[in-house]
């Protein structure tokens, strides 16, 4: 008991460590929108929070003096541009966040629009927007910067890291691990268990369990850490769900058997004129749409969960007059009260999914179809259950 | 459509990318190996005791059914031994009748024998102690006959009544 205690206190110095810079940074005045209280202002807000950001704040609040104070840290800025490499913190931007503070650096100057950062054009000092509100005399940069997503990432890793491989270190000394090891334990047997074993076949499900694992974790941990009020939203970036969804693609094209590719490319029992037809929709289906309802599934899933979570949340400010103070801020936390806990099973449940489907899509790649498919009377193949398991997926 | 393509960022995919493949390596290296090796030999080590206590059992329950059939075989051993027991017993009861009864026989033959030869004795005595009477008597008849020719014959008649008793 004590040495969870000990451990627990270890944690929150870590994360005061973390938050240290914060009271520094809050000095920094901002210049963004200010007060959310109009449904326009409310969809701005959580469009703006599903997307990545370049500084890690975590509220901000007007002063009296009519100033924006935010409280947060900045992240730095890492930029592949026309010129070469530039980095800078993303403080020098000052929360905008609509192109209007512009930063130069060694002769390129930048600026943020929407999250995403231009580099202007040599000759401009100021951005221009036609009327669909594009900036018409920059282009996007390469943008490498440790954003709040890759912080998140790299959090997430290093307690992911610290974790397990103390309850690696457990087992050397002991056969049963005592303390936060004891609740790490039975998750990974659950997914050595009920996804890799069950799923990729006894024979092979070692060599894949290692990525399942981290995978499953990862986004677990992600998802959950998305629902904190630091407001990370890393597994709703189609760029990392793409990441992890790529990943998997690679790992089970490049450990597909003989008979994987056999399946695909000349399909057996069926007329040879169909064969090629079969090979393009199997490929298609392989190398585009099982990656892409990985990636789509994870993101969507998670993204609306933030939607959701936070439109019920600004409830408290939009139906604030036709419900009074009151009922509005009472209806807003009894709903967002019961979303969360969905948004929890959610959250475990998109790692759940995103794993299982990645360990049925190996074991698909590396099953040995030593069964001989059934033919009925019009010399049909009769689908056996793996068949229509994976027609379902 | 236009937005999704528009919201990903590339130069995230890259980091991610990165950092994911770090994570994995550095997972597997550091936590995953390690951790799924000692449970399977903890796996493997309690199918092993299992397995060990399973035989043990198995080995227990042969030797109770050893010690069982001993016993069986014991108590018949006893039985048989209680049956033969018994039969000599009787055998022995039957056998000391026989013989007592063939002494008892012996016995009363002899005695019987002994009973005739005193009687044949006893005869002879008696013939002789008779003779003997008769000799006296005569004597006695003949000395009488010379007084008295009545008292003879009275005397012969007193001595054969006399001599009826016997």
């Amino acid at each position: 008991m004590m040495k969870i205690f000990q451990q627990s206190f270890k944690s929150l110095a870590l994360v005061l460590l973390v938050f240290l810079p914060v009271s520094i940074f809050a000095l920094n005045e901002g210049g963004d929108g200010g007060q959310v209280d109009t449904k326009k202002e409310v969809e701005d807000y959580i469009l703006h929070h599903i997307q990545d950001s370049h500084d890690f704040s975590l509220f901000s609040y007007t002063s009296e003096e009519g100033e924006r104070k935010h409280f947060g840290f900045p992240l730095p800025v890492i930029l592949w541009s026309s010129d070469g490499l530039r980095t800078f913190m993303s403080s020098e931007f000052h929360h905008n966040d609509d192109g209007h503070v512009i930063v130069e650096k060694d002769g390129v100057k930048f600026a943020k629009i929407h999250s995403k950062i231009y580099e202007l054009d040599a000759d401009a000092s100021a951005v221009n927007f036609d009327a669909e509100h594009h900036a018409t005399n920059g282009h996007k940069v390469l943008d490498f910067s440790i954003t709040k997503s890759v912080f998140g990432v790299l959090v997430i890793g290093l307690l992911m890291l610290f974790w397990f491989s103390s309850l690696a270190r457990q087992y050397k000394k002991k056969q049963i691990p005592t303390g936060f090891g004891r609740v790490l334990e039975p998750l990974v047997l659950y997914v050595r268990d009920e996804i890799a074993r069950p799923n990729i076949g006894e024979k092979h499900y070692r060599k894949f369990t290692g990525y399942l694992l981290t995978v499953f974790f990862f986004i677990w941990f992600l998802n959950l850490a998305g629902l904190t009020p630091l407001g990370f939203n890393v597994t709703g970036q189609l760029a990392v769900t793409a990441c992890l969804a790529i990943f998997t693609l690679v790992i089970y094209t490049v450990s597909g058997n003989k008979d994987y590719w056999m399946h695909i490319l000349w399909m057996p029992g069926v007329p040879v004129l169909i064969r090629p037809v079969l090979a393009i929709i199997e490929l298609a289906g392989a190398l585009i749409i099982k990656p892409f309802s990985l990636l789509v599934r994870l993101f969507a899933n998670i993204s609306a969960g933030h939607i959701v979570v936070m439109s019920l949340i600004a409830i408290m400010f939009t139906l604030k007059e036709s419900l009074g103070v009151v009922g509005a801020t009472g209806l807003s936390f009894v709903l967002s009260f019961f979303i969360l806990l969905i948004e929890v099973l959610v959250a475990f449940l998109q790692a759940y999914i995103f794993t299982m489907l990645s360990a049925l899509f190996i074991g698909m790649a590396v099953a040995e179809h030593d069964h001989e498919h059934e033919h009925d009377d019009h010399g049909h193949e009769v689908p056996d259950a793996q068949d229509v398991r994976g027609d379902f997926i | 459509m236009d937005k999704l393509l528009n919201d990903f960022s590339p130069g995230l995919f890259v980091v991610s990318t990165i950092l994911l493949l770090a994570l994995i390596a550095l997972m597997v290296k550091f936590a995953w190996k390690p951790i799924l090796t000692s449970l399977n030999e903890r796996e493997e080590g309690i199918q092993g005791a299992l397995d060990a206590a399973e035989k043990a059992k198995r080995e227990m329950e042969n030797l109770q059914a050893d010690n069982q059939k001993l016993l069986q075989e014991a108590r018949l051993e006893r039985e048989t031994m209680l049956k033969e027991a018994r039969e000599l017993k009787s055998k022995m009861i039957a056998d000391a009748e026989a013989e007592a009864k063939s002494q008892a026989n012996k016995m009363i033959s002899q005695a019987q024998e002994a009973i005739t030869s005193e009687k044949k004795a006893a005869m002879a005595e008696l013939k002789s102690h008779v003779a003997g009477l008769s000799l006296d008597i005569a004597e006695k008849v003949v000395r009488n006959e010379l007084s008295n020719k009545d008292k003879q014959l009275k005397l012969v008649e007193d001595m054969l009544g006399e001599a009826t008793l016997n």
